[in-house]
C-alpha cells in the first residue's frame, strides 16, 4: 500500500499574514502535495506562509511572457558568492537579469542547490519501493504544461524552508529544517513572472518534517490601497 | 604554432580562378586550435590509446565551444592544455532531448557536492549520462556557479557576445546547442571541469582555481550522448584579464561502465542508478 498522508489542518499552523503590507491581489491556500501557479506582476510582493512548519515549497520562476528565460540557481549563487538565499538576494535568470527579490525572510537561510525530488530520483535515495510516491516534478510537469511548460523547462529550483548545509568535504543532504509555523519569505517581481510551487509531497527526507502541510500564497500589490 | 584568426589579404583575388588558389593556398596551416582529421591524425593522441580508436580529436579554442553526440561506451578526455581552460560541460541524452544533466540530483543523490573520480553525472530521470572515471585535475571542479551571461560579462569585461573577445559562456552553449538542434531551454545548469569552487560554513563561495597545465578529467558515456562544451572564463574567475586557454578533447571507442567497475557500487545511490540507466538501455535493445 502506498502511504500519501498529509495534515490538512492542527492546531499548531499558523497562516500568518502578508509581510508587505497593500492592496490583496491573490490569497491562495496550497494543499499538502499540490501544485500551484501565478503571473505575479513587477512590483507586487509574494508571500508564501509556511503555514505548519519546515514545509518546503519547491519553487520555479519564468519571465511571464518569454518562458525560455527562466531563474538560474547558478547564476543566482555565483552572482551573490554564496550557496544560500538569505534577504536580499536577487534571483537571477539564465541570463543574468533580475526576476525576483527575497525582500524578507524569517528562516535563517533558504535552498537552492537541492533540487526537487522526482519518482525517478527518489528510486535512487529510498528504494525502488517509492517509485509510485508523488513527487515535486510531477507537480512541476503538470502546472508547467498549463503554461506550455515541459521537461525541458524543468531546471535547478529553489526550496523554500528546506535545510541544505554543505561540509567542508562536500558531503551534503537534506536535513531537519529551521523553520516553524508562520515562518514567511517575501518575494518582490522585478519584472511579470510566472511562479510555479510545487508543495512537496516528499515522505523520505525531513524536508517536510515527513509531514505534509499547506502553504499560503499572498500577492500584494504595496503601491495599491489595502 | 601560431593562433590563425585570419591572415588576411595575400594575393589577389580579382577572378574566381585567383580567389580559388588563393583560398587553397590557405589550407594545411597548424594553429594551435583545430580538429584533427580523421581523429586517429591527432598530434595528441593520449597516452595507451590506439589511434584507430579515436572518434573525436580536438583542440578547442580559448574562449571557444565544442560540441558531439557520441556512442554509448565512449571515453572522453578533456585536458587543460596551459592551465588556463575552464570547459563547462551540459550534457543531452541522445535518446530523449527531454532527458538531460540535472546538476542537483548530480550532488544530491552521491550526497557530495564536489566532482571527482567515480562522480555519477546524473540526469532528472534517475539515470548516469556519463561519469567521471579519472580526475587528474585534484577536484578543481565546480558544480555550483555554471557559466558567465551576456549581462555579468558585459558588466564585468565591457562585452559578453559571442564575436567579441570576452563571450560569456552561456552565448557559447547556446550555439554548440543550435548546432546539436537544440534550443536555449534545453541548456540546463552546466558542471565546469579545471576551475574549483569551494563552500564555507556560512555558504561563502571559494575560488580554487585550476591545477595547472595538463590537467585533465576522462569521462564515460553511460548512454548515447550529446554533449555540449563552452571553454570561457568561470564565473568567479578572479583574473580581471578573462583567464582563457586551449582545451583538448579526445574521445575513444571504450567501454560503459559495468558492476566490475568499483564507482558502480561505491554507494547504494549509485548502484541503483546504473540500474536504472542498464534497464533504461537493455529495453531499447541498445547493449
Amino acid at each position: 500500500m502506498t502511504v500519501t498522508w498529509a495534515t490538512y489542518e492542527a492546531g499548531y499552523f499558523d497562516r500568518s499574514e502578508a509581510y508587505v503590507a497593500g492592496a490583496a491581489v491573490l490569497d491562495h491556500e496550497i494543499a499538502p502535495r499540490a501544485g500551484w501557479s501565478a503571473v505575479v506582476r513587477a512590483g507586487h510582493v509574494l508571500t508564501l506562509v509556511d503555514v505548519g512548519g519546515n514545509q518546503s515549497g519547491d519553487c520555479l520562476i519564468y519571465d511571464a511572457v518569454d518562458h525560455e528565460e527562466r531563474y538560474s540557481a547558478q547564476a543566482t549563487i555565483a552572482a551573490q558568492r554564496n550557496a544560500y538565499l538569505v534577504e536580499g538576494s536577487v534571483l537571477l535568470s539564465d541570463e543574468g537579469r533580475a526576476l525576483m527579490t527575497v525582500v524578507g525572510n524569517e528562516v535563517e537561510r533558504q535552498d537552492t542547490i537541492g533540487g526537487a525530488c522526482s519518482k525517478e530520483s527518489n528510486t535512487l535515495r529510498y528504494g525502488h519501493h517509492t517509485m509510485f510516491h508523488h513527487a515535486c516534478r510531477e507537480n512541476f510537469l503538470l502546472e508547467g504544461a498549463r503554461h506550455g511548460l515541459g521537461p525541458r523547462d524543468l531546471v535547478s529550483n529553489i526550496n523554500w524552508f528546506m535545510n541544505v548545509p554543505v561540509e567542508a568535504d562536500g558531503t551534503l543532504g537534506i536535513v531537519d529544517g529551521m523553520s516553524a509555523p508562520g515562518k514567511r519569505v517575501a518575494l518582490r517581481a522585478e519584472r511579470d513572472v510566472l511562479v510555479i510551487i510545487s508543495n512537496c509531497p516528499q515522505v523520505n527526507n525531513p524536508c517536510n518534517d515527513f509531514n505534509p502541510t499547506p502553504l499560503r500564497a499572498i500577492v500584494t500589490d504595496p503601491e495599491g490601497r489595502a | 604554432m601560431s593562433n590563425d584568426l585570419g591572415a588576411g589579404r595575400r594575393a589577389s583575388t580579382a577572378t574566381p580562378a585567383q580567389a580559388r588558389d588563393d583560398a587553397r593556398g590557405r589550407a594545411g596551416t597548424a594553429v594551435e586550435a583545430m580538429p584533427y582529421l580523421p581523429p586517429s591524425s591527432s598530434p595528441h593522441v593520449p597516452d595507451g590509446v590506439d589511434p584507430g580508436d579515436l572518434v573525436w580529436a580536438e583542440t578547442v579554442a580559448g574562449p571557444g565551444y565544442a560540441h558531439a553526440t557520441l556512442a554509448r561506451g565512449s571515453r572522453i578526455r578533456l585536458e587543460d592544455v596551459t592551465g588556463d581552460a575552464c570547459a563547462h560541460v551540459v550534457l543531452v541524452s541522445a535518446l530523449q532531448r527531454s532527458e538531460r544533466l540535472n546538476v542537483a540530483d548530480t550532488q544530491k543523490i552521491p550526497w557530495q557536492a564536489y566532482l571527482g573520480a567515480g562522480h555519477p553525472l546524473l540526469s532528472g530521470d534517475g539515470r548516469v549520462l556519463a561519469t567521471v572515471v579519472a580526475d587528474a585535475a585534484d577536484g578543481r571542479h565546480d558544480a555550483f556557479c555554471g557559466v558567465t551571461t551576456l549581462a555579468s560579462n558585459h558588466a564585468r569585461y565591457g562585452a559578453g557576445e559571442a564575436h567579441s573577445a570576452t563571450p560569456a559562456g552561456r552565448e557559447l552553449l547556446r550555439l554548440a546547442a543550435a548546432k546539436e538542434g537544440l534550443a536555449p531551454r534545453d541548456i540546463p545548469p552546466s558542471v565546469s571541469f579545471f576551475k574549483g569552487v569551494r563552500v564555507g560554513a556560512d555558504g561563502a563561495l571559494e575560488w580554487t582555481g585550476g591545477a595547472g597545465a595538463g590537467a585533465a578529467v576522462e569521462l564515460v558515456a553511460e548512454v548515447p550522448l550529446t554533449v555540449l562544451i563552452a571553454n570561457a572564463a568561470h564565473p568567479l574567475d578572479p583574473d580581471d584579464r578573462y583567464r582563457t586557454g586551449p582545451l583538448r578533447v579526445h574521445a575513444w571507442a571504450a567501454a560503459a561502465s559495468s558492476p566490475a567497475d568499483p564507482w558502480w557500487t561505491a554507494t547504494p545511490e549509485r548502484a541503483r542508478a546504473y540500474l536504472n540507466t542498464q534497464q533504461h538501455l537493455l529495453a531499447r535493445g541498445i547493449r
